[in-house]
Order: C-alpha cells, then structure tokens, then sequence
C-alpha cells in the first residue's frame, strides 16, 4: 500500500512524547483525534495575521476572515457533497447541532401524542436533547434496540416505528459498539413513511466519506475535533426543505435581519441557525483538516485502520476472560472490552503507566451498559496514525497487567 | 498516634517502592485485604458514584469518634480507599477536620485525588469531612 504511515505520525507532533518515560500510544481517538502541524499552523497564522469578525465590517482585515469562512463553509459543503452552502451550517460540535435540531422540529413538528425514534445504542447526546424536547412537547421517545453482538434490530422497525413517528435520530457508527449502522435502509424505510431521519455522524465521518445526496438522510451532525481538527466547532446539514421551515435554535446577532423592539425577522439560511460570532477560528481548522484528511486515498486509509481493528480484536479475543462488546459485520473504529476480575478504572489506570491511553467509564452511553448489565468499560480506538507495533504492545500491556489481578 | 503520625507511616511503607508497578501491586493488594462493607450498608444513600468508579461510604458515631466503612468496585481506588479509612476512620470529627490526606501527594499519587478523576475518592473525602462537621455542630449544641 502507499499509505506511509511513518511520514503520516510525523504531522502529528502531539504524538511524539513519553508517557510515564514510556512512548505514547493514543488509542482515544474516538473521544477526540489529533491535529496535524497543519491545521494548527493554519490556525495559528491566522490568529497572528488574519483576524477579525466576520460579516460586520468592510474593512481589509475583516473582509479576508469573512471570505476564509465561507470558503471553509465551501470546503465542508464539497467534502460531503451537500447541494449548496445554505445547508452546511456551522455550530460548535455534534451535540449542539442534535440539540438545534430537536428542540426547532420540536417547536415547528412535534405535538402532544407523537414520537420520537432513537436507537438503544446512542451516545447521551442524541438521546438527552430529544427527551428533553419530548418532555416539553409532551412527545413520546423510544428507541429500537441491538442484539448482543452489536447490530441494530432493524427487524424490529416496524413494530417501534409507527404513524405517531415524526423524526428518527440514529448514530452512524456506534462509539461504543462500533457497529456501522446500516443507513441506506433505515432512511429508505423511514422515507418511505415520511419520516425525516437525523444522522449522529460523530463517529461516521472520521472513518467515511459522506455522500450527503447520495444518502438522502435530512439532517447530519458532525464534530471537527474528531475529524482531525479543532475542538469547539462542528457541523450540521439539513436539507433545504426543513431548515426553511425549522424556527432558530438560539437568537441574537447575526441571525436576524431586522430587529425592533417589538418584532424581529430572521436571516436567510445558513446564518439563521449562527447567533452570535462563530467559531470562525475554528471553521478554518475544520476546513484545513478536511482538506489534509482529503489529500490521501479515503479507500486506502479505511483499509488500513480495518486491518488495525481487525488485528486488534484477534490479538484481544485471544486473552483469556476478556469480552468485546459489539462484533457486528460491520465496524468502525472502536473496541470496547472488559476482562473478567478487572475493574476498567484499574486497567486503564495501570495502561496510563505503559504510555496508553484509551477510555474508561461509562462511555457516555449508559444504555449500551444497561443492556450488557455492566458499570463501564474499557474503549480502544484507533486512526490511521496508530500502528500494528502499537498494537502488539497493547497486547502485551494487557497480558502484562492481567497478572497483576 | 496522630493521623499524621499514620500518614508518615503510609508514606515510609510506600517509599520502599521505585517501580510503579511495585506501588500500584501494593495499593492492589491493600485493596484486596480491604474487607467488603456489609452488603446492607450498599445503598444509594452511601454510594459516592463517580464516572470511573464507585465508592460506598457507610459511617456511625460511636462515643465522640465516627467510625468509617468503606468500599470501592475498583481496586485501586479500594486500596486507597483502606489507607484513608486507616487515618480517618475511629478519629474525634475535629482530628478529621484538622488534617488533610496529604499521604496521597506523597506517595506519587495525587493524580488519583483530582476532581477531574471522578473516580469517587475526592468526594469520599469531601463526605468524610462534612459527617466531621456536622457531628461537630451536633456535640456544640448539647
């Protein structure tokens, strides 16, 4: 293959130090990824020689940020092939983009009686915002649930789904399980009965190239910090047909046209839906590291970080007592696990001291421990910066550590 | 002996240790030792729940000192969790209130006291602290 994974670590300077006077070994990626030298450098230069708020002036400094921000905005719309620029709408992350959708269709759509259609496995933020609005509206949430292995029990939609169903939220992949859901179907069923479908793609667009019109799902939320970029900005597509019709989420400058003190009107899309100064720092970042992401061969780079999953989950099955959860056909990213008689929190404490890091904890997805019956887990996730190297010694780490239980 | 005098004693048993692996099997089997806290004394009222662990924390005032139980689904934290009952357990509430757990700092682990750690033990502390004070306030007004 022509993915030279050594050149690759070196944008990642963060990835070169001693943890604990041992290498660092990041397998956290799903909680956030790394930035390459440049994105940071891009954000930095321009912190230095570029800034100044956009859309509120017409001086020099101003007009060059305005313009960088919308060309970001452009980066993002061409990079998941969303019809116009309109639909690309800027927030600061995946929870924030699922919380301006729930509580605006909850204004616009949802009515004493109806439903919400989540799934048993995803993260708080695409269940929490949806209770709360259920809870206001007086809506009704369910969710449909996964087998043990990880897949979701699409068998079941029809019996959970019904004409009370005004939208469906579902992850792309799961951040616990791994599972790739299958999209194309769930949003063709849910089509089928008009029901707009939102796609959690926190964890689908760091692995995935995404064909917005090619899937045809209504909205999608993502976050740049797992994608490679900075922490604070993210992104929400909506199709034209709902943003129009959806009322803001927050209110104040930039969203509005007109304002008196009795009566105010809204902006035109995208800007409706981004009160206040954006995180336009952070949209150029996001746009720098869509276009290093964009650089390389996203067949080649999928290939590669299967065959670290795949290493992993036959180094870790061979270790006595521990259990995966989630082996779905089809994954992404994550392997979360236990081993039997070791608390997660002393695992990833002891790994911490052999320079590795991975995730502990609840996984903010307290279903997903509900249905397994456990308090927490223990979560690796690679990118395609780790290696087989890193593996191995994960593997050996664990080995190591088990007997000291 | 004083809390103090107990803290420097736990700080002299782990400065034996210079691997971390030695100090941690340590905390383990400290932890290990640690009797469970009866089971009925396991509920949601006692329960410090942290995001990375749990810790349970059952006590009872018994002339003029309170007497801690304690217990921890993780062992680290358990082993820890039997070295704060070491110096705070069987204390008068103004001993308790006049000493901080400094042991921690010393043997290298004040990483596992941070907030950001939620793994229970600093707010196992906190509680231990605030049955000090409230025991304190009670024996004030008679």
């Amino acid at each position: 293959m022509s993915l030279d994974i050594l050149n690759i670590r070196r944008q990642f300077p963060i990835l070169d130090q001693n943890i604990n006077g041992k290498p660092l070994i990041y397998f956290d990626n799903a909680a956030t990824a790394q930035r390459p030298i440049q994105v940071i450098e891009k954000m930095d230069e321009f912190s230095l020689r570029t800034n100044a708020n956009i859309h509120r002036a017409t001086h020099s400094l101003a007009n060059k940020t305005t313009e960088a921000f919308e060309s970001a905005r452009e980066t993002v719309r061409n990079y998941i092939n969303a019809k116009e620029v309109a639909e690309v709408i800027f927030t600061h992350g995946t929870t924030e983009s699922i919380n301006l959708v729930a509580f605006s269709f909850g204004e616009a759509f949802i009515h004493p009686g109806d439903e919400v259609v989540v799934t048993e496995m995803e993260h708080h933020a695409n269940i929490v915002p949806w209770q709360m609005m259920c809870q206001r509206r007086g809506a009704i949430l369910k969710a449909i649930p996964f087998a043990d292995n990880g897949e979701l029990r699409t068998d079941l939609f029809d019996s959970i789904v019904t004409d009370k169903t005004k939208i469906l939220a579902i992850a792309h992949v799961s951040n616990t399980l791994g599972t790739v859901n299958p999209l194309a179907t769930i949003i063709s069923k849910a089509h089928a009965r008009n029901i707009p479908v939102l796609i959690d793609g926190a964890q689908g667009v760091p692995h995935y190239k995404i064909d917005i019109q090619a899937l045809d799902c209504d909205f999608y939320a993502f976050s740049g910090h797992k994608i490679y970029g900075p922490t604070g900005i993210g992104v929400l597509y909506g199709k034209r047909q709902w943003l129009d019709l959806l009322p803001p989420f927050l209110g104040g400058g930039e969203m509005i046209d007109r304002v008196t003190l009795s009566k105010t009107t809204y902006n035109q899309l995208p800007y409706k839906f981004e009160a206040g100064t954006p995180n336009y720092v952070g949209a150029i970042g996001l746009a720098s590291a869509i276009e290093f992401v964009h650089h390389f061969d996203r067949q080649e780079l999928a290939t590669y970080e299967n065959l670290l999953l795949t290493e992993a989950t036959l180094k870790l099955k061979q270790i006595e007592g521990l259990k995966i959860y989630g082996e779905a056909p089809y994954k992404a990213g994550v392997i979360s696990f236990n081993i039997e008689g070791i608390h997660p929190f002393d695992l990833g404490t002891l790994l911490d001291q052999l320079g590795i890091a991975v995730r502990t904890g609840r996984l903010c997805a307290d279903p997903v421990m509900d249905h397994f019956g456990v308090e927490n887990m223990v979560r690796a996730s690679f990118s395609f910066y780790n290696t087989i190297e890193e593996i191995e010694t994960f593997y050996k780490a664990l080995i190591r550590l088990k007997t000291m239980f | 002996m004083t809390i103090d005098e107990i803290q420097k004693e736990i700080v002299d048993e782990f400065s034996g240790f210079e691997d971390w692996m030695d100090k941690y099997a340590y905390l383990i089997e400290i932890g290990n030792e640690l009797a469970s806290i009866d089971p009925k004394y396991k509920i949601e009222s006692n329960i410090i729940r942290g995001c990375q662990s749990r810790v349970w924390l059952h006590q009872d005032f018994i002339d003029g000192k309170i007497i801690f139980e304690a217990e921890s689904d993780a062992l680290i934290v358990k082993g820890l969790v039997a070295l704060l009952l070491r110096i705070y357990s069987g204390r008068s509430p103004k001993e308790i209130l006049a000493s901080e757990p400094r042991f921690i700092d010393e043997i290298g682990l004040r990483q596992h006291l941070s907030p950001t750690r939620s793994n229970g033990l600093l707010a196992m502390v906190k509680q231990m602290k605030l049955y000090a004070i409230a025991y304190e306030k009670i024996a004030e007004r008679k």
